[in-house]
């Protein structure tokens, strides 16, 4: 406990900071750019450029070999890693518009096919004489243990340009994302602007290979972005919020892994992540599975009162048993007729009925069908129309339902 | 409410947008073949057909949507490819995903977004725009809603206030009608017709033959080839609309659509 406290304070050391520093950040600029990835609905393309980085990290290692280093410098090998994931990106958009193939089938084919070679690739330099001690397969699910300050060095830089172009871009990618046709028609080039987005999810993956491994990356772009919708119906909100429970997930899970050393830093942000999307799930206000449960069964109480308070007005039996209920728990009626407090709100909901009726007359253009029945009208129309409202009532074209 | 348009001011002379010889398909399949279409200046334009006849793929090709075979647009006798600042366009509702995480006011600026440049908020000159826009379609109350709560009728006016927003010389709008209440017709036609008397140039695919007479002036009639195109009272004929749509329209009521009214339409 006392190493989580150290590691939440950046004191358990100096790779441990360092750790926390690029997950905070790889959290920040994944959960941004992923958000449009998410709202373009091209979650799994990301997915298979994550995989088609692996063949290139192969290649890039046998070519340092080759030319005499020890082939394992960062930047060789995330030059290779995004060499090989272009190609895979471009072949993903070629496969459809020229041939009969769907893009699903293009993705699949892809991820196979440039993982299956990459994993061929890491089994070759396996047995290289060089190659034992390159660790290349830390890439696949990340790793925390040799992370030296250059690694840092290369996410705080990447993770800073993809939140730059996010923010320069926010505008063609929101409107390429809502509304592609119309995109084109005021001259926006949405080729240019798709292949910035991945371009932009691609500087994410390569940077976060070494920590959170290519396998998992696709979790660091999608899930801050699914979890931050549920918290705001705005694409600018949508896009700091994924960022904020981004890098929320990255510090967590970088504390955590860091105080149980057993642990794998990216899968447990990867795990981080998940919890805060679950939370939100169930939590969110308006959109939250507690929220929307509680709101449908108020809804419902509303209807069912005022649908039963109006059949006893009437004279009429209630048949169902839930107005029934309802009615007698809220001390609205007893069995020989309504109470006082009953009698009373039947008189609110009779005013309530008329007003929404010469509405419907007065306002002829307006859909005064949005919740008629279950709120009062107050809250739909303005004090104004409100006013006028309540003049056509007065007034002697409109008939006034009542009960005795 | 309808405009007496004296009809002999509008001269397909001089074309807002004039198509010749476009053609598209889709993989083996030809969506539209060889159309050509000279839509005037300040007046409005209906384009009919069939269903699968390439009405939307019209539209789509000439703001460029589609890629085309074979053709060419030219806007006030200009290439299209540098004037699309000149045409705003409104693409079907259903084309979106309303579930998007916008508002009504956002929609809108998104028609200023060419303006205002890459970077940089909106300027609240900006803001006051857009509101203009929406007030025209009787939107204003409701600029702060997210999109996905509006009824199909407010979706449309959202779109045509985007549209509004561009500023444009010609509109292109894509069944503006289909699937709107009552209300949002009469507010959209009116809206066009306000634009019409500023002299800009209304196209919408339209699929209400019964309306064609009230709201346009002009009609290209097409089912993949050209069948007909010029003023409504000398195209939109019974004989045309035989040719256009084939056994799928009933003859009595290609007759009661194409007879011309004595009596004024409100």
């Amino acid at each position: 406990m006392n190493t989580f406290v150290q590691a939440m304070l950046f004191q358990a050391g100096y790779n441990v900071a360092l750790v926390t520093v690029g997950a905070i950040l790889l959290g920040i600029a994944a959960g941004s750019a992923g958000t449009f990835l998410f709202l373009r609905k091209r979650a799994l393309v990301s997915d298979a450029i994550a995989h088609a980085t692996l063949p290139g990290i192969g290649v890039a290692f046998i070519i340092m070999i080759w030319l005499g280093g020890d082939g394992r410098s960062i930047l060789g090998l995330l030059c290779g890693s995004a060499i090989t994931a272009l190609i895979g990106l471009f072949i993903i958009e070629w496969i459809p518009r020229r041939t009969r193939l769907p893009e699903d089938a293009a993705i699949g084919s892809v991820l196979g096919v440039f993982f299956g070679a990459g994993i061929v690739l890491l089994t070759v330099i396996q047995t290289m004489s060089s190659g034992r001690q390159a660790g290349l397969e830390s890439f696949l699910l990340g790793s925390t243990a040799g992370m030296l300050f250059q690694d840092a060095i290369v996410i705080a830089i990447g993770g800073f340009f993809s939140i730059l172009g996010i923010w320069i871009a926010r505008r063609p990618l929101t409107i390429v994302s809502f509304d592609k046709d119309y995109a084109i028609s005021v001259g926006y080039d949405v080729r240019q602007i798709d292949l910035l987005m991945m371009g932009l999810v691609l500087g994410v993956t390569v940077i976060g290979m070494k920590l959170v491994g290519l396998i998992l990356i696709v979790a660091m772009l999608i899930i801050p972005a699914v979890t931050a919708r549920f918290w705001s119906n705005r694409t600018d909100e949508v896009v700091v919020i994924a960022g904020f429970l981004g890098g929320l997930s990255g510090y967590i899970g970088a504390v955590l892994s860091a105080s149980a050393p057993s642990l794998p830093t990216g899968p447990i942000i990867v795990m981080i992540a998940i919890v805060l999307f679950v939370l939100s799930l169930f939590l969110a206000p308006n959109s939250g599975v507690f929220s929307t449960f509680i709101e449908r069964r108020k809804t419902k109480s509303n209807i069912h009162r005022r649908q039963g308070l109006l059949t006893i007005a009437k004279g009429e039996n209630v048949v169902s048993s839930f107005t029934r209920k309802l009615l007698a728990n809220e001390g609205l009626s007893r069995s020989d007729g309504l109470t006082d407090k009953g009698k009373k709100l039947v008189t609110k909901i009779l005013i309530d009925e008329n007003r929404w009726i010469a509405a419907k007359e007065v306002y002829p253009d307006k859909d005064m069908n949005i919740n008629y029945g279950i709120k009062l009208i107050e809250e739909t129309l303005t004090k104004e129309e409100l006013l006028k409202v309540d003049q056509y009532i007065k007034s002697h074209k409109f008939k006034s339902i009542t009960y005795d | 409410m309808i405009n007496t348009t004296n009809t002999s001011e509008i001269t397909p002379s001089k074309p807002a947008l004039k198509i010749q010889g476009l053609t598209v398909s889709y993989g083996d399949k030809t969506a539209i073949f060889s159309v050509d279409a000279n839509f005037p200046t300040a007046s409005m334009s209906a384009i009919i057909g069939p269903n699968g006849a390439g009405k939307s793929t019209l539209l789509k090709a000439v703001i460029g949507v589609q890629p085309i075979l074979a053709g060419q647009v030219h806007i006030f006798d200009n290439p299209i490819k540098n004037n699309l600042q000149k045409i705003a366009y409104v693409p079907q509702r259903v084309s979106v995903d309303w579930d998007f995480p916008t508002n009504v006011i956002d929609v809108v600026q998104m028609g200023l977004y060419r303006q205002g440049g890459l970077l940089g908020r909106m300027k609240g000159e900006q803001t006051s725009i857009a509101m203009d826009c929406l007030d025209r379609v009787g939107m204003a109350d409701m600029w702060q809603q997210q999109i996905g709560q509006l009824s199909g009728g407010q979706q449309q006016r959202v779109f045509l206030a985007r549209a509004l927003a561009q500023d444009a010389e010609i509109y292109l709008l894509d069944e503006p009608f289909s699937g709107v209440d009552a209300a949002t017709e009469r507010a959209i036609i009116d809206v066009l017709k306000s634009l019409k008397s500023k002299n800009k140039s209304i196209i919408a695919v339209h699929h209400d033959l019964a309306t064609v007479r009230d709201y346009f002036d002009y009609v290209l009639m097409i089912n993949i080839k050209n069948i007909a195109e010029g003023l409504i009272d000398e195209t939109f004929t019974n004989e045309n609309l035989q040719s256009t749509y084939g056994g799928k329209l009933e003859l009595t009521h290609a007759e009661e659509l194409s007879a011309p009214r004595d009596r004024p339409t409100k």
